[in-house]
């Protein structure tokens, strides 16, 4: 590999952090202090170093979560480590937001102000607050620096915000390493490492916040109260017809006992019973439609990937759930992770695949212990290995962090994500089915959906299959946030009208405006009750299911500055790759910017003739997903609620 | 100290040559002159001088870069018109030892394999060759092979760029190279893995190879080459036990005092392996010029006529003398090293320099430029005044041969491709053949070619291996490998097939096991000389830089004695520090660069700046006597701190 190092070197501290996660340098060429006489004479490397370069997203997270940001040097070292060209790398680094590649202090306040937050009451008020506590967003003030974020994934107890520090102590599991050697989280080898309070790693999530937590969230993250049960996202917890709900509230979500005490580990028996190919004939005969947006047949997913001849195949979990006001996914993992182990291990069974790589989102700290705790506990139990329940089938599960990249969660932007490269679409096809993570055959799916498959196989693909109407079946997850009175996660079989929904929930009269499917989804007005939420339906009223997000607006609400959010947003996830999207989504930002200022006038028309025209280029020409979405949100917003009219 | 801006060209670059010049009396300066008088001056001195003293008072350096085309006509020029065989070209300073030691093997001097099977070869392992900076086109095809799942070995005193790429780099001592070959093949044959099928029918000298290689045990090449047994016997077991390989290799195997012994050494373990003569298993010497393969191809050598032909077989000569309508003298003729030599000695007395700057690229530069000067004689015809053509008597200037000539060039896998015409030259600059031709004239022979493919035509009826390569198939192919006989098909894209025949018939001669022998760089190291200095490209510049010293590189830093950073702390020297580098030779002057990629005792320079660093004043003119190549790679230095007042770079 052609590698060019700058002078700079890492630090002790840095270097512990690294270390920790591949062990020691074997050599002066991997960075190792000495040069030996060895080293003078014999180098190894080649594909086997090359094929690590996978691990330098979890390698930024160690030092990241160390040290709080990644200097040039730990960047090099970290390079030398994996030989990894640091230019790459920096490119890497610098695409995700959680990263730092300038000092900053060691606890970093996120501030949700997106959608959600930006329309919960008072929200003005507390982002001010937060200033004259914490200073202005960006300024390290006291060791502590506070930033604006997107969707945190915490709507239903908006406003939310999360602060993490950095230190030597209990940093997440780094993932890379698997449960043989997972040794990681013990005390460094570093002597000179302080072992302080200050120096613990600690993670704290505030919601609802009010700008006095945030404050003291963000001194002292270790004695944050512990957030409130997963089961209180849940107003419908314990009703017996929940399918996808069932446990959560109900199971201790760290017991596997309990799990298996309350269904846990039937559907995967059913699935050995089956035998693989059974499993994808009852999944494509359930009609199983993918839950994270794209409405794709996971039967027909699976069984394109099972029938690829290249090997190894690969299951992936897509769990970044950062489409704004989407929390089901954090709600199912942090209240029933088992249930998505044992459904991911299914998939891996039907599609031939014996590594799972669960890519979890960043912001979500709880989850993530979760179910690192969870994965352990299965692979303690037989349940995850070599020999899974004893059936000869070798199954295991990697998870992986995101870093702060809403374009992460586009499946190829996913792959190249977890390879250690910046996380930029692919064009397709190829397909993931057949060249995904790795360039191999793979299975990407959504949290949700993978879910779905337990109530599939347990309830056999015909009954399933009766649940909902003919072209959406099963039960769907709703996310309920923004004016109502019992905001959470809805399971109503597909089917329901959106009145149904609003009034299980409680909404406000008279909704100025009501967002589906997020901020790549479009609005409908308060009054469109009859929508039936199915995906055929949403698609008929000419708007989208997406991820299920149902967003309320009330009439206090400023639509512009919402739609000025959402252009933000766009702009800010961006990642650049392809013209229309890296520009378009600039220009129409700019453009929402004028009109929030200045609603009437020929400038106006001016300006929405613009987007029109921006917004048709970013659909019809982008790579993927996001800029063809970009535009979706604000087009509604001009023709069904006639915004700026 | 001042900071040297290296990326921006010289001021004092090489302008294009547009006029003749013509120098008046020895000593005098160039001054420019007609064509007509330019060229009269030339023929009269070839004229004289071979009247005087004959013909071998006269001697022809023809040019790697130009095209097949202008060699054949360069060389035809010299056996039909000057009577002798002393036509050479700068390949003598890189891949003499390539052809020679695989003509000796396996009858012919050309790579066994093709560029598509390193793409798709097993194992490549790379031997005295910095392909990544010195064959940057052909790494692109090494890449391609590595990232198709290809393992790729590098065995190089440095842990160069192309090393970084390696699953294993053997760093050896410089000139240790048949120690590590003969460890590997007797590792080969003790560990069991010696391809005996292919060595009973198609290899001859097996048990005299057993028996040299025999002492060369791990530990005893460990002692020698410095590389730990472990590494040497895993790239033993693993070159014998890829079902493909590809052995290549570069100047640090042939650039030795026995240069060609190091390249039977390697070319024994393809055939104690059967690498070689199947589609993806082969030997590739990596050419570094576009035409050097091309050059000897067309006969611009002193032993061979075009198409690879002996010279000193009968018929062969015959079907020459009759297709020319001459009489060709039964002998070789002078090497590059053995024309320079009989400068010195008076018995060389003119030359005709085409498109080489000998001036610099030769080791111990010095000695050249004197040999030159006691030319009677000198014709230099090049695109640039290089240093060569400062010496000379008349200088013509020509045209570029890649943008500004018709014809073909022969890449190192023997593709012969089409270059063609896209700009007129500046100024009067004329067409090589053209010019030659005039000479020729000029000496009493009409040679009328009408356009480039008149010169390949008559190419193609005197060579085999080239009849089938008409213009109208090298276009509608892309480029064709020789050998290629017949206009009706095209040949596999490796060589020596038949020695897998079964038919001892179609088998025909076995290819012979090198029986050689270890023998140390000559200059050796001692007190005085403790640093081993070898030389090398990098990846911005050429050769002695003529053609790429005028433009711009980012990476380009100029010309460094690169020590290891051990060395340079107990010299107490830093980087950009000012030298003296001495060697038994010569002593130049020269930044230090620190570079980890050395070891202690171990020094590298680059010849790409001869004007700021003469590195070759440094080099050793010890020679190989088989192919006349010297042993750049291998000299015995001292690195001296200057005074501090002359630490100042002015």
């Amino acid at each position: 590999m052609d590698l060019r190092f700058g002078d700079s070197k890492p630090t002790d501290e840095e270097k512990a952090a690294v270390d920790d996660l591949l062990g020691p340098p074997t050599s002066a060429w991997e960075g190792a202090d000495d040069r030996s006489t060895g080293d003078l004479r014999w180098a190894q490397g080649g594909r086997e170093a090359r094929e690590r370069r996978d691990l330098l997203l979890p390698g930024l997270h160690a030092v990241n979560d160390r040290v709080g940001w990644i200097s040039e040097g730990a960047l090099s070292y970290l390079c030398r480590r994996l030989t990894v060209p640091p230019a790459e790398a920096y490119g890497v680094a610098t695409f995700y937001s959680m990263f730092s590649m300038r000092p900053r202090p060691a606890t970093v306040v996120h501030v949700c102000t997106d959608i959600a937050c930006a329309a919960a009451p008072g929200a003005d008020d507390f982002k001010a607050d937060v200033e004259r506590r914490l200073g202005p967003s960006g300024e390290a003030r006291e060791g502590v620096v506070w930033e604006p974020s997107p969707c945190l994934g915490l709507c239903e107890r908006a406003p939310a915000a999360l602060a993490i520090r950095a230190g030597v102590q209990g940093c997440p599991a780094l993932a890379g390493s698997t449960a043989q050697d997972a040794t990681a989280t013990s005390a460094p080898a570093s002597a000179s490492a302080s072992l302080t309070e200050e120096r613990t790693y600690a993670t704290a999530v505030v919601a609802p916040a009010t700008a006095e937590a945030v404050e003291a969230a963000a001194r002292a993250p270790q004695d944050a109260p512990e957030e409130p049960d997963a089961g209180l996202a849940v107003p419908q917890a314990g009703d017996p017809s929940l399918k996808l709900l069932s446990r959560i509230g109900v199971v201790d979500p760290a017991s596997l006992d309990d799990y298996r005490a309350h269904g846990g580990y039937r559907a995967l028996r059913r699935a050995f019973k089956l035998g693989p190919a059974a499993v994808l004939r009852e999944v494509t005969d359930s009609g199983l439609l993918g839950r994270g947006g794209a409405a794709f047949p996971t039967g027909r997913k699976w069984q394109a990937t099972a029938a690829q001849p290249d090997q190894p195949h690969y299951v992936v979990c897509n769990a970044d759930e950062s489409e704004p006001g989407t929390f089901k996914d954090r709600v199912l993992m942090e209240g029933d992770p088992y249930a998505l182990i044992e459904s991911m291990t299914i998939a891996g069974y039907a599609t031939g695949a014996h590594k799972g790589f669960l890519y979890l989102r960043g912001e979500y700290p709880r989850a993530l212990r979760r179910l690192e705790h969870a994965v352990e506990q299965a692979r303690t139990r037989g349940l995850l290995g070599p020999d899974v329940l004893g059936q000869g089938y070798a199954f295991d599960i990697e998870i992986r962090r995101g870093a702060g990249a809403y374009i992460c969660g586009e499946e190829t932007a996913l792959f190249n994500s977890l390879e250690g490269n910046r996380g930029e679409p692919r064009s397709k096809p190829p397909f993931p089915v057949e060249k995904g993570l790795f360039g191999k055959p793979t299975a990407a799916n959504n949290v949700e959906t993978l879910v779905n498959v337990l109530t599939v196989l347990e309830l056999g693909a015909e009954a399933y299959a009766a649940i909902g109407t003919g072209n959406s079946t099963g039960p769907k997850l709703f996310c309920v946030a923004g004016s109502v009175e019992r905001p959470g996660i809805y399971e109503l079989p597909f089917g329901a009208t959106l009145g149904d929904l609003l009034q299980l929930a409680g909404a406000a009269e008279g909704l100025r405006a009501i967002l589906l499917g997020g901020a790549a989804g479009g609005f409908v007005r308060g009054d469109e009750l009859d929508i039936p939420l199915t995906f055929e339906g949403t698609r008929e009223a000419g708007t989208t299911l997406g991820s299920g997000v149902v967003l309320a607006l009330d009439s206090t609400v400023p639509l512009p500055q919402i739609l000025l959010r959402i252009a933000e947003f766009f702009r800010d996830e961006s990642c650049g790759q392809c013209v229309p999207c890296r520009i378009g989504t600039v220009r129409q930002e700019e453009a929402l910017g004028r009109l929030a200022e200045r609603t009437e006038g020929p400038g106006a028309a001016d300006d929405i003739a613009l987007l029109r025209e921006v917004g048709e280029a970013m659909r019809d020409a982008s790579i993927c997903g996001l800029g063809q979405t970009a535009w979706n949100a604000v087009e509604s917003a001009i023709d069904r609620l006639g915004a700026y009219a | 100290m001042k900071q040297r801006d290296r990326g921006k060209p010289p001021s004092a670059g090489y302008p294009r040559l547009k006029h003749p010049l013509v120098r008046d009396e020895k000593g005098g300066p160039l001054r420019r002159a007609s064509w007509d008088e330019a060229l009269e001056k030339a023929t009269e001195g070839f004229r004289r001088i071979r009247a005087e003293h004959g013909p071998d008072a006269f001697g022809m350096f023809s040019c790697a870069r130009a095209t097949n085309e202008m060699n054949y006509v360069a060389q035809k020029f010299t056996r039909v018109i000057m009577g002798t065989h002393n036509v050479d070209s700068c390949n003598r300073t890189c891949h003499a030892p390539s052809v020679a030691g695989l003509s000796a093997a396996l009858g012919s001097g050309g790579g066994t394999s093709s560029y598509e099977e390193v793409e798709t070869t097993d194992l490549i392992v790379m031997w005295g060759s910095n392909a990544r900076f010195a064959h940057p086109i052909f790494f692109q095809h090494v890449l391609r092979g590595i990232r198709n799942g290809a393992r790729m070995y590098a065995v190089d005193p440095r842990r160069t760029s192309t090393a970084e790429w390696a699953e294993s780099w053997l760093g050896l001592n410089v000139g240790t190279d048949i120690p590590l070959a003969h460890a590997i093949g007797r590792e080969i044959i003790h560990a069991g893995l010696a391809n005996h099928a292919f060595i009973e029918r198609a290899t001859s000298d097996f048990e005299e190879y057993k028996a040299e290689v025999e002492p060369w045990t791990l530990s005893v090449a460990e002692q020698v080459t410095g590389v730990p047994a472990d590494a040497i016997r895993d790239l033993a077991h693993a070159y014998a036990t890829a079902e493909r390989a590809q052995l290549c290799w570069t100047l640090g195997i042939t650039e030795h005092h026995n240069g060609t012994d190091n390249v039977r050494a390697l070319i024994n373990l393809s055939l104690l392996t059967g690498h070689v003569g199947r589609y993806g298993s082969g030997l590739q010497p990596l050419r570094g010029q576009n035409n050097v393969q091309g050059g000897g191809d067309m006969g611009a050598i002193p032993d061979r006529l075009p198409g690879f032909q002996n010279v000193l077989d009968p018929e062969t000569r015959a079907k020459f003398e009759a297709a020319w309508g001459t009489t060709l003298e039964p002998r070789h003729g002078r090497n590059l090293t053995a024309m320079f030599e009989a400068m010195e000695s008076g018995e060389l007395r003119t030359v005709y320099c085409i498109g080489e700057n000998p001036a610099q690229s030769e080791a111990d530069t010095g000695q050249a430029v004197e040999r030159l000067q006691a030319l009677e004689h000198l014709v230099v015809q090049d695109i640039f005044l290089t240093k060569t053509a400062e010496l000379a008597d008349v200088v013509l200037p020509a045209t570029a041969a890649w943008c500004e000539t018709d014809g073909t060039t022969t890449n190192s896998e023997r593709r012969v491709q089409r270059v063609r015409k896209a700009l007129s030259p500046p100024g009067e600059a004329r067409e090589d053949i053209d010019i030659i031709c005039d000479i020729a004239e000029r000496l009493g022979h009409e040679w009328k070619f009408a356009d480039s493919q008149a010169v390949w035509d008559e190419l193609r009826s005197v060579s085999p291996d080239h009849y089938g390569m008409t213009y109208e198939r090298l276009a509608e192919h892309q480029g064709i490998q020789w050998p290629c006989p017949s206009t009706d098909r095209i040949e596999p894209t490796y060589m020596h097939g038949r020695l897998w025949e079964t038919d001892p018939a179609k088998r025909g001669k076995a290819a012979a096991f090198g029986i050689v022998k270890h023998d140390p760089p000559v200059d050796l190291t001692d007190e005085d000389f403790p640093l081993r200095l070898t030389t090398g490209r990098r990846l911005d510049s050429y050769n002695t830089g003529v053609q790429s010293g005028s433009y711009a590189s980012p990476l380009r830093r100029g010309e460094y004695i690169e020590l290891c950073p051990e060395d340079a702390a107990q010299y107490g020297v830093v980087t950009e520090e000012e030298v003296r580098v001495t060697s038994r030779r010569g002593s130049v002057l020269a930044p230090v660069w620190v570079d980890p990629a050395l070891r202690p005792g171990l020094a590298f320079m680059t010849m790409h700046f001869p004007d700021e660093v003469d590195t070759n004043q440094l080099t050793i003119e010890a020679n190989c006597p088989i192919a006349g190549t010297a042993e750049f790679k291998a000299s015995a230095i001292r690195i001296e701190k200057l005074p501090v007042a002359a630490a100042v770079r002015s």
